[in-house]
């Protein structure tokens, strides 16, 4: 029985299945992007363990292929059991072994980087200074208490603990925050645009004057979704100071005052602090006389790190990026007629996995190739005398 | 005299190459629109001739590179243009815009008839009406607009591009151009003067200011509407403006860049018919631009020459003619027919590599920038690919191969050059040579074995099935050919694909993204390492491997082609909607092929008739096992 599992295992009639199984599944998930859009499709369908039908939903589903992700990791198994049974240190095999060793590394490295790899932007006007980048997929609520002298302490709530009728309950805050309502996303509108029926789902600040409407999940591209909450905040003693309405769509923080000091709440993009900061100097965007082409977007930017003692000017454009502490920013974008830049930051342990895999490959797919193409021209001319 | 025959074929075809390499014959009595044509101008952020300019503009608008008249006459591009720059009246009545759409002719009351190409006269009435349709349209994605909404999108930007091409020198309507700028100069200075007194509150001559208001409001309207930036910069810095923005600049400068003056001076000429002043100028104009523009000039005189050849016109004809040989050669008199292909094809590839080199050294980039250039580029390596395997089995496959797909890829890039300039400046986040050099040769290296493969493949099944010349020794060394070129398409295509992510980790920030054209990289070296591995395996043998080499025709062509139909992802600078049906064509017939490949090997005419064991019974060797 062992046996015959290891002959399935290490078998090449697998890596064949599995091969045959990716390509079907990158051509299905290629054409679901058309309407899911690039980033949806990659979660439901690569970044996942089996894929779903229906794909939307709380019912009845099927898993109807497998994902990305099984996919990978099964072709993982395979290859490392087939290489540790076949090993055979020979000049006619070690082309082979060397191909697989760094397609072992590419495929793990990818599987790592899904796992542990974070993007997220910094957008920066003219003159702006940030130390943390957002996020733009994951919101957070941010309760802000502002009576220090110097500093404001921060304590942020990750959009996942969100749900409707949670309670949270910080050792931070004197109160505890009660989720009323919570929408994925959400349409906001003026009480008085929104018909007769429409009802407010908060009463303290502006949220009393706006009517929410529930929205299903963005596919689109260029567009994302605009969460909502209505929270309730109640002292840890004492009685309920109100609901306040929470969303990224309403712009500055709401003020209110509890324990003798003052607070802002607000729903706003995922920050990741860093310890150092970045201060955007210049921003260029140069066209091809005549044209509306781009022929390169750069960011001039202070980078200051006190802890390290770094204060310098970095040009960060198309191709070169700025690799500082583990994490690199890259030129993604611009803003408001090429006054405010994009930067994406990425922060991905495993980056060198694939440089590595792609130089132990080559030199396999070379050695074995180059050993081929003799065998083959001395069969030729064998066959040809 | 048997031994001859190749020679005398390929020297036969060299002529005829040769005539058309010929320059065209001084002109004493007319305009001398070859040497116009070489003037440098700058559009699209390249400089390059006006010869170039007026082929791109009419290929656009009329979807050729020629103009025949209602009378018959046929005229060059530039002829054409020489009247949209100096003579609007006479290019007005020209039957360029090419209407098919019957929903289009019924806006303006028309019934569809034998005419598809109608002139600007014909449209003026009804200007508004097209740019108020074509707004409507404009709002729309590609794939969302309907037949009539794509035709009049296109009819109103070919009637936009027209209008700003015939004011790019001068106003529309402009009789005596040199004169007027004469005028023009000679008053700024009592206008200036005029304009302080003004400011002062003091008495100052009006009618010296309302003349040249007048003329700097006309310039205004040119500068707007100049499609061609005709007006280098003087000092090495400086930028290419265009006519009205350089005029509008002779109010501070005090004096009439020199370009500007000649440009008047040929206009006024060519108006007049006065063919001695024309070329005069020209001359002026050109040794002008040799002396002050010397990189400038020498490439568009460089590319002028290109124009004229067509190279890739001439190399298609050669690539079909050896194909039509090499077929041949499996029907008897093979060794000379043979030889004759190969010889043309040396010639075609020599033309080939000639078009190729001249992109290069014209847009000082790496071979592929675009699709359209990956056309080319394909075509190129699989020939190459194909010759050498000719030089090795001398048996007509290589040299069959290589004629169809130099053909083919050739073909395809003629279509694909429909949208004008071909030597397009790069993106951004493209311009970087390294990679292009790197990345994008490598995967269409790929690509033009993954087309080698699978045409090895269809010789095989179709020699097979439909003819009596697939002996043993034939079969086995396609089969030999094929596998070794699978080889070599997984090489190219795996270490193309890892470089992409290496730029693209490089340049966004992950390796891989999951984008669309990413995908179909990958689905290419998948399938490689299917057949690599079905084989070895022992899991399938010869016919098998030809059938999964022309299914990697399929997948080759939805990477190249497919995925960019698709309008989403990053690579979508290549996006291209109208080939749709050709591809899906092309699919369906190698979908036929493998149909026609899974009948039994005994009902195969090569393996029916012949008594030749079939292929199968020799078990595939194992390179690895």
């Amino acid at each position: 029985m062992l046996r015959r599992i290891i002959d399935l295992i290490t078998s090449l009639k697998l890596t064949i299945v599995c091969l045959a199984a990716g390509m079907v599944l990158i051509f299905t998930g290629t054409m679901a992007q058309v309407h899911l859009g690039i980033h949806e499709a990659q979660e439901r369908y690569f970044q996942s363990w089996v894929v779903w039908w229906p794909m939307e939903g709380n019912g009845f589903r099927l898993p109807i292929f497998p994902g990305g992700h099984l996919i990978g990791a099964v072709l993982l198994v395979n290859l490392i059991a087939a290489h540790v049974k076949r090993f055979r240190w020979t000049s006619k095999k070690i082309g082979i072994h060397l191909i697989h060793a760094g397609l072992i590394i590419m495929l793990a490295g990818g599987l790592f980087t899904d796992l542990f790899a974070v993007e997220s932007h910094m957008r920066l006007q003219r003159g702006d200074t940030k130390n943390y980048s957002e996020d733009q997929r994951h919101m957070e609520l941010a309760v802000i208490d502002t009576s220090g002298n110097d500093l404001d302490q921060v304590t942020a709530i990750p959009e996942s603990l969100l749900k409707n009728n949670r309670t949270i309950d910080h050792w931070s805050l004197p109160f505890r925050i009660v989720v009323r309502n919570f929408y994925q996303n959400a349409d906001l509108k003026m009480l008085r645009d929104a018909g007769p029926a429409a009802k407010p789902i908060a009463n303290q600040g502006p949220g009393a004057m706006i009517a929410v409407r529930p929205l299903p999940r963005t596919t689109a591209q260029d567009e994302r979704d605009v969460p909502a909450a209505a929270i309730e905040i109640v002292p840890k003693e004492g009685n309920s100071l109100g609901t306040w309405l929470v969303s990224d769509a309403l712009g500055a923080p709401q003020t209110f005052s509890c324990g003798g000091r003052t607070w802002m709440i607000a729903m706003r993009t995922a920050r990741y602090y860093k310890p150092y900061s970045v201060t955007l100097q210049k921003f260029t965007h140069e066209k091809y006389a005549g044209t509306e082409i781009p022929k390169n977007f750069a960011s001039k930017v202070t980078l200051i790190d006190p802890e390290r003692s770094v204060n310098r000017d970095v040009l960060i454009y198309m191709n070169h990026p700025l690799r500082y502490r583990g994490e690199t920013f890259y030129q993604a974008g611009f803003q408001q007629d090429d006054r405010a830049t994009i930067l994406q930051v990425v922060h991905n342990p495993s980056f060198l996995a694939p440089y590595v895999a792609c130089i132990i490959v080559a030199a396999g797919l070379l050695w074995q190739f180059g050993f081929h193409l003799f065998g083959f021209a001395r069969q030729k001319r064998t066959a040809t005398v | 005299m048997k031994r001859f025959v190749p020679l005398i074929v390929l020297l036969v075809m060299a002529g005829w190459i040769a005539e058309n390499w010929m320059p065209p014959k001084p002109t004493n009595n007319a305009v001398d629109l070859v040497r116009f044509g070489k003037i440098p101008v700058m559009v699209g952020g390249r400089a390059k001739p006006l010869d170039t300019v007026a082929r791109n503009s009419l290929l656009i608008i009329h979807g050729k590179q020629e103009l025949i008249l209602d009378n018959g006459r046929t005229l060059t591009a530039t002829a054409g243009f020489a009247d949209v720059l100096f003579h609007e009246s006479t290019a007005d009545q020209y039957p360029v815009f090419h209407i098919q759409n019957d929903e289009v002719l019924g806006l303006f009351g028309w019934e569809q008839s034998q005419r598809k190409y109608f002139s600007f006269a014909e449209f003026s009435p009804f200007l508004k009406q097209i740019e108020e349709q074509g707004d409507q349209a404009d709002k729309l994605e590609a794939v969302q607009r309907s037949a009539f909404q794509s035709a009049i999108l296109n009819l109103r930007n070919g009637l936009v591009l027209y209008q700003r091409l015939k004011n790019s020198v001068q106003l529309e309507g402009t009789a005596h151009f040199a004169a007027e700028l004469k005028n023009y100069i000679s008053t700024i200075p009592g206008a200036a003067k005029a304009a302080v007194q003004a400011q002062h509150g003091e008495n100052f001559d009006r009618s010296e200011l309302n003349a040249v208001a007048e003329l700097i409001q006309k310039y205004e309207k040119i500068s707007e509407l100049a499609y061609v930036l005709a007006v280098p910069p003087i000092e090495p810095s400086g930028e290419w403006r265009s006519v009205g923005d350089s005029l509008l600049r002779s109010v501070v400068a005090g004096e009439i860049h020199p370009v500007v003056v000649e440009y008047a001076q040929i206009g006024d000429a060519y108006r007049a018919n006065d063919h001695r002043q024309f070329n005069q100028h020209v001359d002026a104009l050109i040794n002008w631009f040799a002396k002050e523009q010397p990189n400038a000039t020498k490439r568009a005189s460089f590319e002028f020459l290109f124009n004229r050849l067509q190279p890739f016109t001439q190399s298609m004809a050669l690539y079909i003619l050896a194909f039509l040989l090499a077929c041949a050669s499996w029907l008897g008199w093979s060794r000379t027919l043979n030889r004759s292909a190969f010889l043309l094809l040396l010639l075609a590839l020599a033309i080939h590599t000639f078009g190729l080199g001249s992109r290069m050294y014209l847009q000082e980039r790496p071979p592929v920038t675009n699709l359209y250039s990956s056309a080319i580029f394909i075509g190129w390596g699989a020939v190459i690919v194909a010759l050498i395997l000719e030089r090795i089995f001398q048996d007509g496959i290589g040299a069959a191969c290589a004629g169809a797909i130099g053909f083919v890829t050739l073909i395809i890039a003629h279509h694909l050059a429909g949208s004008g300039d071909t030597l397009e400046m790069l993106q951004a986040v493209l311009d970087t040579n390294i990679w292009l050099a790197t990345h994008v040769v490598a995967i269409t290296t790929g690509y033009s074995a993954m087309f080698l493969a699978g045409m090895l493949a269809i010789i095989y099944i179709v020699r097979g099935v439909f003819t009596r010349s697939l002996k043993k020794q034939t079969a086995d060394s396609l089969a030999r050919m094929t596998y070794g070129v699978v080889c070599f398409a997984t090489l190219f295509s795996f270490v193309g694909t890892v470089l992409g992510g290496i730029w693209a980790d490089q340049s966004w920030g992950r390796f891989w993204g999951w984008d669309p054209k990413e995908n179909g990289a990958v689905l290419i070296v998948l399938w490689c390492a299917i057949i690599l591995h079905a084989r070895w395996g022992g899991f399938i043998r010869q016919r098998g491997l030809m059938m999964m080499a022309v299914f990697g025709n399929i997948v080759t062509s939805f990477s190249w082609f497919g995925v960019n139909m698709l309008g989403v992802g990053l690579h979508s600078y290549g996006f291209m909607q109208k080939a749709f049906p050709w591809l899906l064509g092309f699919m369906i017939s190698q979908l036929a092929l493998i149909t026609i490949a899974t009948t039994p090997l005994e009902q195969w005419r090569s393996f029916r008739e012949t008594g030749t064991p079939s292929p199968d019974e020799n078990l595939a060797t194992d390179p690895v096992a």
